[in-house]
């Protein structure tokens, strides 16, 4: 018997306070739930759940919550694809909104030595912290720092740096725009994905400025602003934009231009293949090409 | 006046002598991995301080009326389960209540469930002579611990923060440099103290 006690209320007490909690914790649960509108676990389903931030929301359950409850567009979402939004449209019973696809493009070219450094930096390996000490180690204002401050916050590891300029693998690019509020110089642009051309360049200074520290930076010659049949492009504050609606993708520019900066892409097999005209090769395509992981 | 010096002088020797992520080596784990940055930590640190002092609380009544004296040997396995339930109750109760506060601390809070510091302040607050059997002693013990917790990640993450701009030998990189970096801050800490006396 005293056998039988001594297993006896030790067990009760710690089933009973178990017992106790259990219950506190099931009438806490029906007293203190929280109504959830249903919409918002499916509409976050049709998101990519990457948490990527590039809407401008915390993630993907906020900008679900954000559609559901503030009639956010679900365009916002820049990185799925537009079949995959088209679910969010019928749970909220509203029209389909046109969704074009962006990609991120590094307006730079001064690879390796054709831009010149101003000092040499040890330190930090972080573009923001190098930008700070005079901009950066190049004497280009507008220059690529190169030590991958946007690789490293890109959520989808598109980015990598080659040869001191980072470079976008567009099997991997979604979009988002992380890398265009990461990067201290403001040198990554969001351009429609199938853009034909642009110019990898945005320095800003005089032409024999430009010329005197980098060998592929726009001199605003005015070359392929003359020659482009559909007046896509211009040229203002010393550097050459095209106008991507306006494009036909004829290659004019590219042949025209002196100093090898327009960009060329084509689409092969479904992949975004990127050319870029060489200084030194009268042969076009050395594609710094994305490599499959 | 003696409550109240009794009160101050648990909390010097548990939050700052006896700290008990620097002294005691408990709540390694979170001390660790949310310590990354100031403002997390310091999130940590109160969701730490707010179920600590009510763990000790619930956990003291259970000891004093329930197993004192012969079901002592029950303590742990009981306490584990107070602590559990505790914050699955909190959680909810912050959700419907204080959804501001849920939001800042919701993330945290699970973490704590296995936190073996609250665990070790409430069972330390029953061994302890100076604190057991007096249930404001045994609150505020548990309120100094985790103020002292709170206090020690706080002040790693700063460390943290700035160690993030060095450049680190690769080999040292991550996991490595802050476990070199928890014990330097410990020893500096200690040695700190060690030189106040406290009559």
């Amino acid at each position: 018997m005293e056998t039988f006690k001594a297993i006896l209320f030790p067990v009760l007490i710690a089933g009973g306070i178990a017992l106790f909690f259990g219950l506190l914790l099931a009438i806490a649960s029906k007293v203190f739930a929280v109504r959830r509108d249903e919409r918002i676990d499916e509409v976050k389903k049709c998101l990519p759940g990457a948490n990527c931030g590039g809407c401008g929301f915390a993630g993907c359950d906020a900008l679900a919550e954000a559609i559901v409850n503030q009639g956010v567009s679900p365009t916002k979402c820049a990185v799925s694809e537009p079949e995959a939004l088209k679910p969010i449209y019928e749970i909220m019973g509203v029209k389909e909104e046109k969704h074009q696809r962006m990609r991120a493009q590094v307006m730079c070219s001064g690879t390796g030595d054709l831009s010149k450094k101003k000092y040499l930096y040890e330190g930090a390996h972080d573009c923001v912290a190098a930008a700070k000490l005079g901009g950066g180690d190049r004497i280009c204002p507008n220059g690529c720092i190169g030590l991958g401050t946007c690789a490293s916050r890109c959520p989808f590891h598109a980015i990598k740096v080659v040869d001191g300029v980072a470079v976008v693998d567009y099997t991997l690019c979604r979009g988002c725009g992380v890398c265009v509020a990461a990067c201290p110089k403001h040198i990554i642009k969001l351009i429609p994905f199938e853009s034909k051309h642009w110019v990898g360049c945005m320095s800003v200074d005089k032409g024999p400025i430009t010329k005197s520290y980098c060998d592929v930076g726009c001199i605003s010659c005015r070359l392929c602003e003359k020659n482009c049949p559909v007046g896509a492009i211009t040229v203002n504050d010393f550097v050459a934009r095209i106008d991507n609606d306006k494009c036909i993708g004829c290659d004019t520019c590219v042949k025209k231009c002196p100093r090898k900066i327009i960009w060329s892409s084509e689409s092969q097999n479904g992949r975004l293949v990127i050319h870029r005209a060489m200084l030194n090769e009268p042969q076009v395509p050395t594609p710094p090409a994305p490599e499959k992981k | 006046m003696t409550l109240l010096m009794n009160i101050l002088t648990v909390f010097v020797s548990v939050a700052l002598v006896g700290n008990y992520v620097f002294s005691e080596t408990l709540g390694i784990c979170p001390f660790l991995g949310v310590s990354s940055k100031p403002s997390t930590a310091l999130g940590m640190g109160l969701a730490v301080t707010f179920v600590m002092t009510l763990s000790n609380a619930v956990t003291f009544l259970v000891f004093e009326y329930l197993l004192k004296g012969k079901y002592e040997y029950l303590q742990t396995i009981v306490f584990i389960l107070i602590i559990a339930s505790l914050v699955q109750f909190i959680e909810m109760l912050l959700k419907k209540m204080v959804p501001s506060l849920y939001k800042s601390l919701g993330i945290y809070l699970p973490l704590i469930t296995t936190n073996c510091a609250v665990l070790g302040a409430a069972n330390n607050a029953v061994g302890n002579d100076m604190v057991s059997g007096d249930f404001i002693l045994s609150t505020s013990y548990g309120f100094s611990a985790a103020v002292g917790f709170t206090l020690a990640i706080v002040i790693f993450a700063g460390v943290r923060s700035r160690m993030d701009e060095k450049d680190v030998p690769e080999s040292f990189r991550g996991v490595p440099i802050t476990l070199v970096a928890a014990g330097i801050v410990a020893m500096v800490f200690n040695g700190l103290l060690s030189g106040i006396s406290f009559g």
